[in-house]
């Protein structure tokens, strides 16, 4: 169930990104897509009645029941790179909001 | 007008990835996930080079990777070429951050905090700075591992940023603590193809799975790459902070 | 029984919070609405039986990115520029 609320979650952000006027707003659509896709990620490895793959002294043999580990190690790249890419993202905007004094994208002018 | 056609586009975006999803063969429903088909059966039993036995915690000694925590040894083991691009890529945004905001000299002055602040912030930087040097060091036998553990010692650098206004963190030793973690990853790498001819092969010996020190190399590049994301991460906060005198 | 409760009640406040973050007149309650969405997705992880995705995104997602948003909206003048 929760394949579907990630899914809908995905086209919210998509839905921001048409629809914002302001370059703040943007960067935040874009980072409401990302948490939805993470989402969709991890629960393709899912298995019903599984349990965590870290071997401990309860869970002590290698053919229990595990859930999928390789989805999750490719998600735990994927979140630290899009803190990266909205870094880098609102620093330009500051540097944009020094120049033109204003976020809007309409009122910024151009060479029309 | 703008807001209905974008409404309308994303509504038939969704309808077909979700009958997609429902009809397609190659996705199985949530929940029944078959993984004796799937390479993740190799993984968990630790026999991706031949066949090995059951793997028992506390008693198996020299297995393949040597871990407990399975998405470690896919990480820092098995799929290490990976971690390597993505430590890059972190590299490149921290250097395009430091590159806008470099001639900035100013530091941003908020409320001055009165004396209860300032005593109690000192208590609870320690006690963030211990926790995230636990999780990146035990990251073979706990969940986490280097890129949460780095990212605890830059948010409490970050209150103590916000509690105090003249705290002034040297930020030279950052870079240079930095680029030395960089490079030992490096070094490491080289090192496996001069004793055994692959890139980051284990060379160490795998000791007991579920001890301290256990697992060859993959203690040891954990705490590399937890130094590095972390001064890396401090780094960014900081130039945040700062506003320039002109442009 | 109780699993598909817990999962439908967790779906629903994230959408809450997703459309409330995309719609919202000004900058500051996207930005706090982000932070809201960020913990909630954080126990759809831990439902999903992922601890080392959970850890990792609890201190990035609501330590380290709303307060760099925070940071680049105190730049905003107080006069104007709201919207």
């Amino acid at each position: 169930m929760i394949q579907y609320f990630s899914i809908i979650l995905m086209l919210i952000g998509i839905f921001g990104l048409l629809i914002d006027r302001n370059i703040l707003k943007l960067i935040v659509s874009l980072n409401v897509f990302e948490i939805g896709l993470n989402l969709f990620i991890v629960s393709i490895g899912f298995v019903n009645n599984g349990i965590a793959p870290i071997l401990t002294a309860n869970n002590s043999s290698s053919n229990l029941n595990f859930v999928d580990p390789l989805p999750q190690a490719l998600v735990l790249t994927s979140i630290v790179i899009g803190l990266g890419i909205t870094s880098l993202g609102l620093a330009f905007a500051r540097k944009i909001y020094k120049e033109y004094n204003t976020f809007d994208l309409n009122e910024m002018g151009g060479n029309n | 007008m703008k807001k209905v056609l974008a409404f309308i586009l994303v509504a038939i975006l969704g309808y077909f990835m979700i009958t997609g999803l429902m009809t397609a063969q190659e996705f199985s429903t949530y929940g029944n996930v078959n993984l004796d088909e799937k390479i993740s059966r190799n993984f968990i039993d630790k026999d991706v080079n031949g066949k090995s036995d059951e793997i028992i915690y506390g008693q198996t000694s020299n297995p393949e990777t040597g871990s407990a925590n399975y998405v470690t040894s896919i990480i820092a083991n098995y799929r290490i070429f990976d971690t390597l691009g993505e430590v890059t890529v972190l590299f490149v945004s921290a250097l395009g951050v430091s590159l806008l905001f470099g001639k900035n000299t100013k530091k941003y002055n908020f409320y001055e905090s009165n004396f209860i602040l300032k005593t109690a912030s000192k208590m609870i930087f320690g006690l963030i700075l211990v926790v995230g040097i636990y999780i990146f060091v035990h990251g073979h036998l706990t969940p986490g591992g280097g890129f949460p553990g780095g990212a605890m010692i830059a948010s409490s650098i970050l209150l103590m940023y916000l509690a105090d206004n003249e705290f002034k963190a040297n930020i030279n030793k950052f870079k240079q603590a930095e680029s030395l973690s960089g490079s030992l990853i490096l070094v490491i790498g080289l090192l496996g193809i001069v004793t055994s001819g692959y890139f980051f092969y284990n060379f160490l010996p795998t000791g007991t799975v579920g001890e301290t020190f256990s697992a060859g190399i993959i203690p040891i590049i954990y705490t590399l790459i937890g130094l590095k994301v972390g001064s890396e991460l401090s780094g960014v906060i900081y130039n945040f902070m700062l506003e320039g005198g002109e442009q | 029984m109780e699993n598909n409760i817990i999962e439908i009640f967790i779906g629903i406040l994230m959408l809450f919070a997703g459309i409330k973050a995309v719609t919202s007149k000004k900058m500051l309650d996207s930005i706090l609405y982000l932070s809201l969405l960020s913990m909630v997705a954080v126990v759809g992880f831990v439902i999903m039986k992922a601890p080392d995705v959970a850890i990792t995104e609890a201190v990035i997602g609501s330590g380290l990115v709303t307060a760099v948003f925070l940071l680049t909206y105190s730049v905003v003048k107080k006069s104007g520029d709201i919207a």
